[in-house]
């Protein structure tokens, strides 16, 4: 497959609000069932194990119109679950039998008990990750979660998550784990063969496929731009922050490259790399699960920092990036990250690291400012690296 | 009656000078030897912290009160100025304000640093990240009490085993070095019995508003009774007394067919009886009210006051099971309820307490009690057959108090249910010629 092809295909997966592949998916043989989830981060190994599809549920973005989603939510709400509230009543999410809403923020907390009220009948799970790092306390509830959501799936017609069939889905996304690694490695050496636009659709069109076919594209997608000619630029190198829930409209990325910053590294479709690297595939496959959440996950602001000293774990990608700056943009209204942000500020600072921020929202449509903004970044990045 | 001499209660006296003895005692702790702890209202665990000596701070309290004073824009303008967001909850940024402008306590004491944050992790994402940035500032040592979340309704056995893990494992061993003394379980038992004593009559208190006239404000008035309950008097012998005499005030008022206080005296008539949900505006709590009793609008229920613990369906601290008790306590708090019972509480309040309507006050600030709000209004719409009413404002940002949006808004929901009384009286033509009269 060439190159353009994986990405349009990439495109077509990631924005299609229909979930037409969803459905081909569940059509293809009786009985087969899809759970969608939000951001930030949910146990896909668990769902896949019952034999049923996992889908990310990212909103709308700047793609549907809002009729139904903003009589549900006041002004000052961040956009996403007015328009993933949009994609529900709108019959869309009509394809899933069951939503999971993780404890990312109060708002997708929230919209766990407006599903329950807008859609009686529905099956719809709140998914409490653990604040509490430790085996015995955090592990122990995290571990009995999952077997609770593991048996939830039986019941909605998933087949029993035995231990075997869980270790063969941890094996599976291990792999997917390797390739998106490898992505990454990619794009922080040659961010020209591997802008971060193209990662973005390749990730997303990942939490709407099978975990097996993810893989094959990814092995195909790396092939491809691994071996490209595509020239590189003459930009700063930037690490971007505060997007790992309501996504950027794509040409807000575009934008931002345009504007002369490689994107070398993000915080997008996070689920695809919360668990830093692989799942022990041996043991108590619940408990290998629960015990990668607590100590493998990514720093992020959902998540305690623990004793963990706040952005370090930011000044450390820069650093492994090689990049130059950051880049905050985060969604207008969202606590997570526009709470977090200051704390992270200041460990860039310490570490004399340049950042700019914006906000954004799913469905902005105004890119002048930001072009200007991070234009004028990436010449002052530019300007103090000179000699 | 002139706005300085506002009519109180003889509790009102009774708990400004509890909490106005708490911050003396806090400004004192360092010399005292006291261990400093700041906490949160929702999840507090009061009884614990008094078991081993320790002060606390509740910053919530801090700036409710200094959106009371008027101090809070500036809180609010240093913090923004700072870096923090114009978006974010402004409790979070008046208290970081606050620390800024020198971390002067309502009183015009001083507030200790802390030697200890115990984030009970209860119904509000925002605790987490307020903990952090005081960390970053204070250089301290936090304990995380991660509270789950009664998603679906029920607490489960693995919920209770959760939280009391933590308690066990990070809370009393924090607690331990924090005051370098020893858990003492029996003097914990002690204190939650005197809880549960002021909790009884507590519930007596907002359940007298099931009279008519109510003899309390179970909002305006409510935010008073809850003070001693929900900051650092539960578990202690002033407190189970402010909460008896309270009662005893109450049940007078109640004798006498009288209603509530307001700050301008008796309220007169009880016109209207309302079900509040969301938190109050502080920085215009008296002009706010006063919208509310000028038109003979009484509170009779309100979820706000359910947020440092829900008492009226039931729950009380237990001695004979301390540990489980506190975990049960913090998993009840009303914004860890899920929407669904969050409505299911509301509907149970507008037909327990006959209520005429229901107004959500929907503050910016808070995702946590607002997300969902416009569905719950619906909701309750549906199940009760009563219109509500919508108004939006901020805690301790006077930004987003409009007074004449607010004050409209009110006027003409309270008109419409008028209007639908007379209706229900008398045919529509007979109330035409009544009001042309
Ligand atoms: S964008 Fe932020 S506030 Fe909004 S749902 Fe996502 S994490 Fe929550
Ligand atoms: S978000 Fe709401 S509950 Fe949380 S601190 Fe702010 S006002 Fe309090």
């Amino acid at each position: 497959m060439s190159l353009e092809s994986i990405i349009a295909e990439a495109e077509r997966l990631a924005f299609d609000l229909e979930f037409q592949g969803v459905k081909r998916w569940k059509e293809a043989a009786p009985g087969r069932r899809a759970i969608g989830y939000m951001p930030v981060y949910a146990p896909r190994e668990v769902i896949h194990a019952a034999g049923m599809l996992p889908v990310g549920i990212f909103g709308g973005g700047d793609r549907i119109e809002i009729i139904r989603g903003d009589a549900c939510f006041q002004s000052y709400i961040c956009h996403i679950p007015r328009s993933t509230v949009e994609l529900a009543l709108s019959g869309r999410l009509g394809c899933l039998d069951g939503m999971l809403f993780p404890s990312t923020c109060d708002v997708i907390r929230n919209l766990s008990g407006m599903w329950k009220i807008l859609l009686p009948g529905f099956y719809a799970r709140y998914l409490d990750l653990p604040q509490n790092f430790d085996r015995r306390v955090g592990g122990r509830f995290h571990r009995t979660e999952l077997l609770a959501l593991a048996s939830d799936l039986a019941l909605l017609g998933g087949a029993p998550v035995t231990e075997e069939t869980l270790r063969a889905s941890i094996a599976l996304y291990n792999e997917n784990r390797r390739r998106v690694r490898a992505l990454f490695d990619l794009r922080r050496r040659s961010p020209h063969l591997a802008p971060a636009v193209e990662a973005y659709l390749l990730l997303r069109a990942g939490c709407v496929v099978p975990v097996e076919d993810h893989n094959r594209m990814l092995d195909a997608y790396l092939e491809a731009a691994g071996a490209g000619d595509r020239p590189a630029l003459d930009n700063c190198r930037v690490v971007l922050r505060g997007a790992f829930c309501e996504t950027p409209p794509l040409a807000l990325l575009r934008t931002i490259e345009r504007a002369g910053c490689d994107i070398v590294d993000d915080d997008l479709v996070l689920v695809s790399r919360w668990i830093r690297d692989d799942v022990p595939e041996a043991g108590d496959p619940f408990e290998a699960l629960a015990h990668a959440y607590l100590e493998r996950s990514v720093a992020n602001a959902c998540r305690y920092a623990g004793e963990e000293e706040k952005g370090a774990d930011l000044v450390a990608a820069v650093r492994q990036a090689g990049a130059e700056g950051v880049i905050f943009a985060a969604p207008s209204f969202c606590d997570p990250a526009l709470l977090d942000q200051p704390m992270l500020v200041a460990a860039l600072e310490r570490a004399g690291i340049p950042y700019t921020a914006f906000k954004y929202s799913e469905d902005t449509g105004q890119f002048q400012p930001i072009r200007e903004q991070a234009g004028t970044f990436a010449d002052s990045i530019k300007l103090w690296s000179q000699p | 009656m002139t706005r300085e001499r506002a009519a109180k209660e003889p509790s009102m006296v009774r708990q400004k000078e509890l909490i106005a003895g708490h911050y003396r005692r806090l400004a004192r702790a360092r010399e005292a030897g006291e261990a400093v702890v700041y906490t949160f209202v929702p999840g507090n665990l009061t009884e614990l912290l008094l078991s081993f000596g320790a002060a606390a701070v509740l910053p919530e309290i801090n700036a409710l009160q200094s959106g009371m004073r008027g101090k809070s824009a500036d809180y609010i303008a240093r913090a923004e100025k700072a870096g923090h967001s114009e978006d974010v909850c402004t409790y979070v940024k008046c208290d970081l304000g606050m620390s800024l402008a020198g971390n002067v306590g309502p009183t015009g004491e001083p507030i200790p640093r802390p030697d200890l944050l115990l984030l009970s992790y209860t119904g509000c994402f925002t605790f987490m990240k307020w903990f952090e940035l005081l960390r970053q500032q204070y250089h301290c040592p936090v304990a995380m009490l991660h509270v789950p979340y009664v998603w679906n309704g029920e607490v489960t056995p693995g919920m209770i085993a959760y939280v009391v893990d933590q308690i066990r494992s990070e809370v009393l061993p924090a607690l331990e070095k924090a005051t370098g003394r020893r858990f003492d379980e029996a003097d914990l038992s002690r204190r939650l019995a005197l809880s549960a004593r002021a909790e009884d009559d507590l519930v007596w208190v907002l359940e007298s508003a099931r009279n008519r006239p109510s003899p309390i404000d179970a909002y305006f008035g409510g935010v008073y009774y809850i003070g001693p309950m929900f900051s650092a008097f539960r578990g202690t012998e002033e407190g189970a007394a402010y909460y008896g005499a309270l009662r005893g005030e109450v049940q007078e008022r109640l004798q006498a067919g009288r209603g509530p206080i307001t700050p301008e005296g008796p309220m007169e008539e009880e016109r209207f009886r309302l079900v509040v949900e969301g938190p109050p505006n502080w920085t215009s709590f008296r002009e706010f009210w006063k919208m509310f009793y000028d038109e003979g609008a009484v509170v009779v229920a309100s979820t706000y006051t359910k947020v440092g613990g829900l008492y009226d369906t039931g729950f009380r601290h237990d001695p004979g099971a301390p540990l489980e008790s506190l975990a049960r306590y913090c998993l009840g708090c009303y914004t860890n309820l899920n929407l669904p019972s969050r409505v299911d509480l509301l509907e149970r309040y507008v037909r327990d307490y006959a209520a005429d309507g229901f107004l959500i006050n929907s503050v910016k600030s808070c995702n946590s009690f607002s997300a969902g709000q416009l569905v719950m209004l619906r909701e309750l719409e549906r199940r009760t057959g009563i219109a509500g009413g919508f108004i939006e404002s901020d805690l301790v940002d006077p930004r987003y108090f409009s007074a004449s949006n607010i004050k409209t808004r009110l006027e003409s929901y309270l008109q419409m249910i008028a209007q639908k009384r007379l209706e229900a009286h008398h045919p529509p033509a007979a109330a035409a010629e009544g009001r042309a009269s």
